[in-house]
Formats: structure tokens, sequence, C-alpha cells
């Protein structure tokens, strides 16, 4: 298939992609548009993990740090200094937070940029190890910056968190970064660059010889994972427009983790398909934390028995399926056409 | 500080320690073997700890029954956890080994929280442990020194073990050279069954010495010691015995006098160890005692 025909299938699919959103935002009601919004910014946060642990190959557990940080710095640009007031009871607002005020666009924006940063300081300890001690290592730095963001009482007020921000997240922002973040990340793992980050993957020290800087590729697929994460926490406190510490445990990143190994770990069509089965999943599965009567009996709600069900679908998934449900494949137009010219393929005798 | 004060915080360092130290033996023992973080090795403190209140309540058992019972079930639940999660994974790619112990870490604490429930619930402190001796000034709970006596007792018992038995033989074998010592005609999943169950009853010990230190147990409690205790094995050098004991003594040590010197930072003690291991994983990544890493 050309190139050209498959940008107009691209761009086709995006207009119907928004063209249904823009029916949702009309005739959609309140809860279609919260799931709407949740399987956005999963979207987002699961395709930019995997960059880090499918296409990398490092089992990075620490994007609810990114998260965090992308959260707290788009809430506390976006809103105004007199909401700011009502949120810091205890202690003030340090000053130049106290008078910031900008559109949302740019807070978001700066969201990604402070990620960025700050998985650039991390990226010095973190590259230098590989395998469970990046693991851990990462971890450690999701769980510090949780700390901090307890213990920062005049910047991030602390548990107390910050109540209150504008919902200004809806269908176009949301859609619109994970559309973006779905392209250009494909695009990059597409690349060169890509190729060099998948050959760390399979064998750094082959790659090594043939050239390949592993610390600068996986530098560049860390930052720009934490740029998207950083946005799409961004966005995601605004969506539900309250956020605390209690938010960002490692909990987050669990959730991320099923969603990508699912998925297929290293296939961006896998983390999307993962990000939505998980949001509708997880919708779904409310039923068995609600009370049910069959008949006679009255079977009692058990609240957590949702997580019960994820982790058994996680360990079910690695232990019996570990590919996931695309492997490492992606989902792409030549795939489609191939699918439909199959049937010609099988008639000719061998 | 006092002098008083600061010999009550050494000792209470040494005590936080030895749970660490008993805890950290079955991290750095597994990842000796198999090469992994057994991220659900935390758990097995609050399996202990649920264990033995349900047999001290449930089955009425006097502690000094209701205790041994504990870590002789969290044992076996230990090889149950190799058998189930990661047997079927041997040869598979190490990021799906730890993705499968994450999930088993998930999946013990929210089990236990649909199974119990997540209020906390007090955990009783037998007599035996708990009255207080007063030497001049300092008031120590007998168990504060029983802990670390307990510890040091139990590794002498792992030593014996793995120095001094054909056991032990196998398993040092099998963490020098896991397809050279299956040659040699041993049962690899055998050993690797007893170093689970060696690792999680030390673990089940920490467990409830950590319940009656700290009396209010819940299906999370063993996240943060678990954590930390690893913490410890890598900067003792991991894979090493020795070595996870002595960075289970040198991480309580420093957590505790960090915060009594420093009382400005307690805010920032849980994050205060994964700064010791960023800084130990920088300049001298094998640890205390480790040996350089393999690739």
């Amino acid at each position: 298939m050309s190139d050209k025909s498959k940008f107009r299938l691209n761009a086709a699919s995006v207009i119907l992609l928004f063209g249904i959103l823009f029916l949702f935002s009309r005739y959609g009601s309140g809860y279609q548009l919260r799931i709407l919004n949740n399987i956005a910014i999963f979207i987002t946060l699961a395709v930019s993990y995997n960059l880090i642990n499918g296409t990398c190959g490092l089992l990075h557990l620490g994007p609810n740090g990114f998260i965090a940080v992308g959260a707290y710095t788009s809430a506390l640009l976006s809103m105004t200094p007199a909401e700011k007031q009502l949120n810091f009871i205890i202690s003030g607002v340090i000053w130049p937070l106290s008078v910031i005020h900008v559109p949302f666009v740019v807070s978001l924006i700066a969201a990604g940029v402070a990620a960025a940063f700050f998985a650039f300081l991390i990226s010095f300890p973190v590259l230098r190890v590989r395998g469970d001690y990046l693991a851990i290592v990462t971890l450690g730095f999701g769980e510090v910056i949780r700390v901090l963001c307890n213990a920062g009482q005049s910047i991030t007020n602390g548990p107390l968190g910050l109540k209150g921000l504008q919902p200004y997240t809806n269908l176009w922002w949301s859609w619109g970064v994970a559309t973006l973040a779905v392209v250009l990340i494909q695009r990059l793992t597409d690349s060169n660059f890509g190729l060099a980050m998948k050959a760390i993957r399979e064998d750094e020290t082959a790659a090594r010889a043939m050239g390949v800087d592993p610390f600068r590729r996986l530098m560049v697929a860390f930052l720009i994972s934490a740029f998207f994460s950083g946005i799409a926490g961004g966005l995601l406190a605004h969506l539900i427009t309250t956020i605390s510490p209690g938010l960002f445990t490692f909990f987050l990143t669990f959730n991320l983790l099923i969603m990508i190994v699912v998925g297929g770990l290293g296939s961006t069509t896998g983390a999307v398909i993962g990000a939505m089965l998980f949001s509708w999943g997880g919708e779904a599965l409310r039923v068995v934390e609600q009370p049910m009567e069959i008949g006679p009996f009255l079977i009692p709600g058990i609240p957590g028995m949702r997580m019960v069900i994820f982790s058994l679908i996680l360990m079910l998934v690695i232990l019996f399926a570990r590919k996931g449900i695309m492997g490492r494949n992606e989902l792409s137009w030549d795939y489609v056409a191939s699918k439909f010219a199959r049937s010609k393929v099988m008639e000719t005798p061998r | 500080m006092s002098l008083t004060l600061f010999l009550q915080q050494i000792i209470n360092g040494i005590s936080l320690g030895s749970l660490y130290a008993l805890i950290a033996i079955g991290y750095t023992m597994v990842y000796g073997i198999l090469r992994l973080i057994n991220f659900a090795h935390g758990d097995l403190l609050m399996v202990a700890a649920y264990v033995a209140i349900y047999g001290i309540s449930l089955l009425s058992l006097p502690w000094y029954l209701a205790f041994p019972f504990a870590i002789i079930v969290t044992g076996v639940i230990g090889i149950l956890l190799d058998r189930v999660a990661y047997r079927p994974l041997r040869g598979a790619p190490r990021i799906s080994l730890l993705i499968s112990a994450i999930g088993a870490s998930f999946l013990m604490e929210n089990l236990a929280l649909v199974l119990i429930g997540g209020v906390a619930q007090p955990f009783p402190r037998p007599a035996f442990f708990s009255h207080v001796i007063d030497v001049g000034n300092l008031h120590i709970l007998v168990l504060t020194i029983y802990s670390p006596i307990i510890t040091l007792l139990l590794v002498l018992g792992l030593l014996f073990i793995v120095f001094r038995t054909k056991t032990g033989k196998a398993m040092r074998a099998a963490s020098l050279d896991f397809e050279a010592t299956r040659l040699m005609g041993i049962n690899l999943d055998r050993i690797i069954a007893i170093t689970f169950l060696l690792g999680s009853s030390l673990a089940a010990a920490g467990g409830l010495m950590w319940a009656m230190k700290y009396p209010q147990i819940n299906p999370f409690m063993g996240v943060l010691p678990g954590l930390k205790a690893f913490i410890a094995a890598v900067v003792g050098g991991i894979g090493n015995i020795v070595g996870a004991v002595l960075g289970g003594f040198l991480l309580g040590l420093c957590e505790i006098l960090i915060v009594a010197l420093l009382p400005d930072l307690a805010e920032y003690r849980d994050a205060f160890a994964f700064l010791i291991l960023i800084v130990v994983l920088l300049f001298k990544p094998t640890g205390i005692m480790g040996e350089p890493l393999a690739s």
C-alpha cells in the first residue's frame, strides 16, 4: 500500500474518531463523557509507559512520579491566586506560585516540561542500572515524589492536596493529546531511533557493538515518556478537579502495568487496547462490588474485589499468554490489507 | 541530645535493623539463586501476622504455639508462591518474572483486603515480650532486646544449614551456576522450594516481631518493610546472607539516628531508604559484601 493512501486512511480515521467524539459531546451523558475522558488519558499514559517498558525493555516502575509532577505543576499554574489562597490554609503558598496564573494550555505544556525535567534529573542514576535494579530505583523515585508531595506543605499543600480545580479537561483536550501521543510515539518507534531502542531491548551488548549509545537513546525515550505522562497528569488533575498525594501511589503504576501487559508489551496498539479494556472493565466490574440479589439470596458487595480480579488477570496473562493481546505487532493498514488479501492466498494450491 | 537518649536510639535502631535483616535474608537468598526480586516477599509479613492473630483468636492457641504455626504456614505459602507464580516462568524473560512477582504481591494484598477487610486490627503482644526493664535512666521494652537476639540465633541456624549441610551446598552451587548444578543431578526445583521455605519462614518471624513492635496490622503492612528490607539486601551486597544482615542493621540504625538527630526530617523518613539505595547503586553497586553483579 502506498504511503499516500495510508496517509489518507489515517486522516480519515482521525476525522471519524473526532466525529464520534463530537456526537458524544453533544448527546452523551455525563457518565459516558467521564469514561471517554478516562480512556483518552489512560491511552496517553499507557502508550508513553509502553515506550519504556515495551519498546526499550526496561521495567520502569515510577510513572506515578511523573504523573504526580505533571498534575501538581499544571494545577498550581492554572489556579488563580484567589483559589490558591482558599486551598493553602495551613501555610501560605510560596512566592512565585502565589501570583502566577496561566491559561490551561500553557499549564499543560509546563506540566510536560516539568515531568521531563524531573526525568532528566533522575535518568543519570536510573539509566546506569538495568533489570531488577532499575525497577526498584524507579519505584523508589516514584515513592520519593509522593513523600515530597506529602511534606512540601507550602508548595503542594501536603496531604490535604489541591481542591476545586477548574474542570478544563474535555473530550477535545484529552483525545487531542491522546492522538498526538499515539502518532508521535509510534513514529518514534518506527524510526531509526526506535530501531536502536529495540536493539537495546534485544541485546544491549550487540547494540553497543553496532555503535548504538544506549544511554542517549534510552534518555530520549525516558524524556518523551515523562513528557506525555506529565501532560496526562495535568489532564487528569483538571478532570477529577481534586488531587492529593494519595492519588499517585504505586497503585497507579500497577494499573498502567496491567494495561500494557494485557495489551502486549512492546505494541502501541496493544497499549491503546489495554487502556480501553481497563477503563471499560473497571466500570463493568463495579457490579462485583455492589450488593446483588440473585433470587432470594442477597450477596453483599465486596469492596476491593475488582483489584483481586485485575491482579488475577495480570498473573494469568503473564503466566499463560505472555504476549498479551497484540504481542509486539501493530495494527497497521498493511496488516488489515493482508488480512483481506489472505483469502486469495489460501486458495492458491501449494 | 543526652547520652541516655542517644543510647536509647541506638538500641531502637539495632532492634529495627534486626527486623530488616531477617526480611532481607529472604530477598537475598531468592535473588542469589533465581536472580529475581521477590516483590511478594514483604507481603509474607502480613500473612504471618494474620495467621498468628487468627491462630490466637479462632483456634485459641497460646502465643508460643500460634507463632510457630504462623511461621510454618507462611513458609508453605512461600513455597506455593514459587510453585504458582515463578516456576512456570523459569527461562522466561526477566521482565515477565518481575511482573509476575508484582502481580502476586498485589493479589495477596487485595485478597487479604477482601477476606479480612481493610480496618487495622490490634495485634496482641504476649506478656513475655511486653514488660519494660529499667537500666539506669533507660526504659527498654524487652521485645526491643529480644528481637536482635532472636535474629542472631535464627541467622546462625541458617548459616549452619547453608554452610554445613548438603542442601546448603546445593543452594550455594545453584547460586554460583544454575545450569551446572542441574547437570550435577541436583533437583533444582527442590532446592528452590527449600530456599523459599527458609526465606519465607524468616520473613514470618520478622513479621511477627514487626507486628508486636507496631501492633496495628492491615493488609498492606508488609509493603514498606519489604521494600526497605530489599534495600538493606542491596546495601549489604545482594546474594550474600551475612551482607543482608549487616545491611539490615545498618539501614535500621541510619533510619532511627537520622530522625533522632534531625527531627525536622522525620517526614522524609520513608524516602531516606531510597536515597541510600541510589547512593549505593551509584558508588558501590555491589554493596558492602557483594561480588560483582552479573550483567
